[in-house]
């Protein structure tokens, strides 16, 4: 197989989008597709401050590195979960966003959960009934708190993170399952900025995520390649792999996929009306994020932060 | 006539002969969900694994808390 572009030899296939590349022109197509997307969706520009969330993994150090290279003003945020494994997992995954910032000179904020809020993701999960078989729900529900709470004190104007296809088309395909009509609303490439919540962006949503491990390893990046201990098994590998057995017989069905979803919200088709916009949100009397509770938010019980 | 492929720090044996993609089908693993590479070079999934070849199948799907 020969690059499209040099006729070298090619170093990877996207059969969705027929195209073959050899490294340099795939670092190439990479960055400038990362920059399309930020401008198709109207992300943000040079002039915003942002915050990358940094997991030490592939997807999120690819976004960092491309941001950087592209000229935005960057910040990284690590936060550490406090998982173990049988090779302390959060400690070596830190460790990689430590070295990729120090390499290039970037500022990479550091927040221990243990030290910040008396308890590490496993221990806080294990308050809670769901949360001791699986503390996944409890880890997205810190992280989202986390993010938005140091994006809103820093002064940052767009909360950025390396969401890749694979990882839009489970969700899809998950809320799609049980039509979770409110989370397919707020499913989008850029989630506009609300009261005690960060404006997001997602700049990798259409690259597979093959695509973004792709860019990491030609580009030289070291990341964490082992799966975080609690996701081995869960419910987004498992609709992850339903999709690629899907994408192994028809090329490019995820990428039709959640294009089309986004073509469909884009139309209207999961619009809200007037009285469902209103909805019954609150803010938090500790922390100030939303919440449908009349009291504390889901983090502050959790975590027995008390006004 | 054997090709060792290594995923996870676990090794397998293939015959000579099979692109990057049967190889990982052979092994019973989705191509979609693995990027070789060989002598520390990334190859594609339509390379022609020759004898003696050592090739490193990375995993490329993680499950994080969703999107």
């Amino acid at each position: 197989m020969k690059c499209a572009q040099c006729r070298e030899k090619a170093v990877i296939q996207m059969r969705h989008h027929r195209l073959a590349l050899c490294r340099p022109h795939y670092l190439d197509w990479f960055v400038d597709q990362t920059g399309r997307t930020i401008e198709k969706y109207h992300m943000f520009h040079r002039g915003h401050k942002l915050l990358v969330a940094v997991s030490g993994g592939k997807d999120s150090l690819a976004l960092w590195d491309v941001l950087w290279r592209l000229g935005y003003t960057a910040d990284g945020l690590y936060i550490h979960l406090g998982i173990t494994g049988e090779d302390d997992y959060s400690t070596r995954s830190e460790q990689y966003a430590r070295d990729f910032a120090a390499e290039r000179g970037l500022q990479l904020k550091i927040i221990n959960l243990q030290e910040t809020y008396g308890g590490t993701t496993p221990s806080l999960a294990a308050r809670t009934h769901q949360g001791k078989q699986r503390p996944c729900g409890v880890c997205g529900l810190v992280k989202r708190h986390v993010m938005n709470a140091n994006a809103a004190q820093y002064g940052y104007d767009v909360l950025v993170t390396g969401h890749n296809l694979d990882d839009e088309a489970s969700v899809l395909f998950s809320n799609s399952m049980t039509w979770t009509v409110d989370s397919l609303r707020r499913q989008a490439p850029v989630l506009e900025e609300a009261p005690g919540l960060a404006r997001k962006a997602k700049p990798l949503c259409r690259f597979y995520e093959r695509e973004t491990a792709a860019y990491a390893l030609l580009r030289g990046i070291e990341y964490i390649e082992e799966e975080c201990p609690f996701a081995v098994g869960n419910r987004t590998l498992y609709f992850k792999e339903i999709l690629n057995r899907l994408e192994a017989e028809h090329p490019g069905t995820k990428y039709n996929y959640y294009m089309a979803f986004l073509h469909a919200r884009k139309n209207g088709l999961f619009a809200a009306t007037a009285a469902e916009e209103v909805g019954e949100m609150h803010r938090c009397p500790v922390c100030g994020q939303p919440t449908t509770s009349t009291e504390r938010c889901a983090f502050c019980r959790l975590v027995g932060q008390n006004a | 006539m054997t090709v060792k492929l290594i995923v996870r720090k676990k090794e397998h044996e293939v015959p000579a002969g099979l692109t990057v993609q049967q190889a990982i089908r052979q092994i019973g693993l989705h191509p979609e969900a693995y990027l070789a590479m060989r002598d520390g070079e990334m190859i594609a999934e339509d390379e022609v694994l020759r004898e003696g070849d050592t090739v490193k199948l990375i995993a490329v799907i993680s499950g994080g808390s969703g999107a």
